[in-house]
């Protein structure tokens, strides 16, 4: 065959990047609103005379933080050790289940239900219960923020599984592909994006499950994490030391959700429509 | 001419009572190129889902060469109206699936993959993204995918009807060129009477609700044939004897829904 003289690959930057894509500005305008967001609220606090057990500064709040962070660090640590042994356990449980209810219609209608309960149900209703049905507060704790990140990951997987496209799941069955070869090459491939998807949303809600279900429980004593400072806290009126540990759930939670963009990125940069950033 | 495979009164009805294709009696012939064409809804794809062993038939039988009711997994080809490539996979990779799957590791499989895309003009694009292709390009990947494991019996689904006038008459002079170059044979689905005329030895007019052959026209043209015959007075005269075969089969899928209404 000839050279056909058809449109083959966009001549990289042709035209130039549009300046709202550009990484430097990606970077710098959210960092900019967020810097400027800080001072409106230290100046509003100054000029206003806010007293820092009402509202306290940035400026406190930071000064705070780095004077409290050998106590804090513990509470930081065993908030990220549930958070996220509960995605992991979440990630695990959510896609073997989703692979055995794609693989098999009776095991949907089997338990989808209870998946279903236990999405539907708030944790901050179950949570109660469960500390009183589980003996150590950790492994409760740990349910609970299980149960909340469980089913994004189920139900997208799932959705991931049988959204392959039904041609290339003909030209499979043409050539006669092993379930095996089936799942490896094609259904894991087309689940991905979905999984992913779902690991956005399981991320964040796995701390938001670790922090509320340690609220119900009230816990105390040695092991016990931020929830628990920002209670103490409360109760002794410590209102910068309660933003100094709310500032570290937050820290967390946007860790975990720039880890999972970069994730998504490395993973589905190259072919996903939801990752392009290229002129089309 | 051998005989490649044999329909012989196969019927498809769905599980919702559609009746898509009655009756079906036609022998194909080893390297024939069979065009099937036909309104929408006349059981054109579903003729060759049903070669292809993609669903099962209804009534009747179709027999392969030597009276084997089953083929070998590689001995066919299909390639659907969509490119229908993986997007996570490179060029190379979708065109390696078929040799992957039968158990050929990409080392073995370079040569083979390199030769295939050359074949399609695609040489150089191994290591892209479909993403970064166009759709004429897109579709050539697939045919050379299809053609990677040397099928004996290739089906096509309707190929190049989402593509321009241009990209559709390169694909045309190039699916003849492996086709003579290859020795396959291929069914083609298509609308378009022009290039049911174009490329076939024969042409299935069927008619619509329920499916069915209306006519089975030889085109008695000598290959290769160049873009300079779609000019001639003998290709004119091609096109309007099928056409007037498509209007009687548009005619009788009238006939059948007045009947049923």
């Amino acid at each position: 065959m000839a050279e056909r003289g058809e449109p083959g690959r966009a001549a990289p930057g042709a035209g130039g990047t549009p300046l709202v894509r550009r990484r430097w500005v990606r970077i710098a305008v959210p960092l900019a609103a967020f810097l400027l967001a800080l001072a409106a609220w230290e100046a509003v606090v100054r000029i206003a005379q806010i007293p820092h057990y009402i509202l306290p500064a940035p400026s406190l709040i930071a000064a705070t933080l780095r004077d409290n962070f050998g106590s804090l660090l513990p509470s930081w640590l065993y908030t990220l050790k549930i958070t996220f042994l509960a995605l992991l356990l979440a990630v695990a449980g959510g896609v073997l289940l989703a692979l055995v209810i794609a693989l098999n219609e009776w095991v949907e209608l089997g338990l989808f239900p209870f998946a279903v309960v236990l999405q539907v149900t708030p944790v901050i209703a179950i949570a109660p219960l469960i500390i009183i049905f589980v003996p150590s507060t950790t492994a409760a704790l740990l349910l609970c923020a299980w149960i909340v990140a469980f089913f994004p990951i189920l139900s997208n997987t799932v959705i991931g599984l049988r959204s392959a496209d039904l041609n290339l799941r003909d030209l499979y069955r043409l050539y006669r592909a092993s379930p095996w070869q089936t799942l490896r090459l094609l259904l894991i491939p087309s689940a991905m994006p979905y999984f992913i998807a779902g690991l956005k949303v399981a991320g964040g809600l796995s701390l938001i499950g670790a922090v509320v279900a340690e609220f119900t429980a009230g816990a105390a004593g040695k092991e016990t994490g931020l929830a628990s400072r920002i209670l103490e806290a409360s109760f002794r009126t410590e209102i910068p030391k309660m933003f100094a540990a709310l500032v570290l759930v937050s820290l967390t939670g946007i860790a975990i959700h720039l880890a999972f963009n970069l994730l998504s990125r490395l993973v589905l940069g190259h072919w996903h429509e939801s990752e392009s950033r290229g002129e089309r | 001419m051998d005989t490649l495979l044999e329909l012989a009164d196969v019927g498809k009805r769905y599980g919702n009572g559609t009746l898509a294709v009655q009756s079906l009696s036609l022998a194909i012939g080893e390297h024939e190129f069979v065009s099937f064409l036909g309104p929408s809804g006349c059981g054109k794809s579903t003729v060759l889902r049903l070669i292809a062993g993609l669903s099962p038939v209804s009534q009747g039988t179709i027999t392969w060469r030597g009276g084997a009711p089953h083929r070998d997994a590689h001995a066919l080809g299909f390639v659907f109206q969509e490119p229908t490539l993986m997007p996570w996979a490179t060029v190379f990779d979708n065109v390696w699936l078929p040799l992957r799957l039968a158990g050929r590791p990409r080392a073995a499989a370079r040569a083979g993959v390199a030769a295939a895309l050359a074949n399609v003009g695609l040489a150089e694009f191994a290591g892209a993204y479909p993403r970064e292709l166009s759709g004429g390009m897109k579709m050539r990947v697939s045919i050379a995918r299809t053609m990677v494991s040397r099928p004996r019996l290739l089906l096509l689904d309707e190929p190049f009807a989402a593509l321009d006038e241009m990209t559709r008459f390169r694909l045309n002079d190039d699916t003849l060129a492996l086709w003579q170059a290859q020795r396959f044979t291929a069914l083609f689905v298509t609308h378009s009477v022009y290039e049911a005329v174009y490329l076939s030895k024969r042409i299935v007019v069927m008619a619509a609700r329920p499916g069915r052959m209306l006519a089975d026209i030889h085109v008695d043209e000598p290959y290769p044939r160049q873009a300079g015959w779609r000019a001639t007075a003998r290709y004119n005269a091609l096109c309007v004897q099928v056409s007037q075969a498509l209007q009687a089969a548009s005619a009788a899928q009238a006939d059948a829904g007045a009947g049923h209404g």
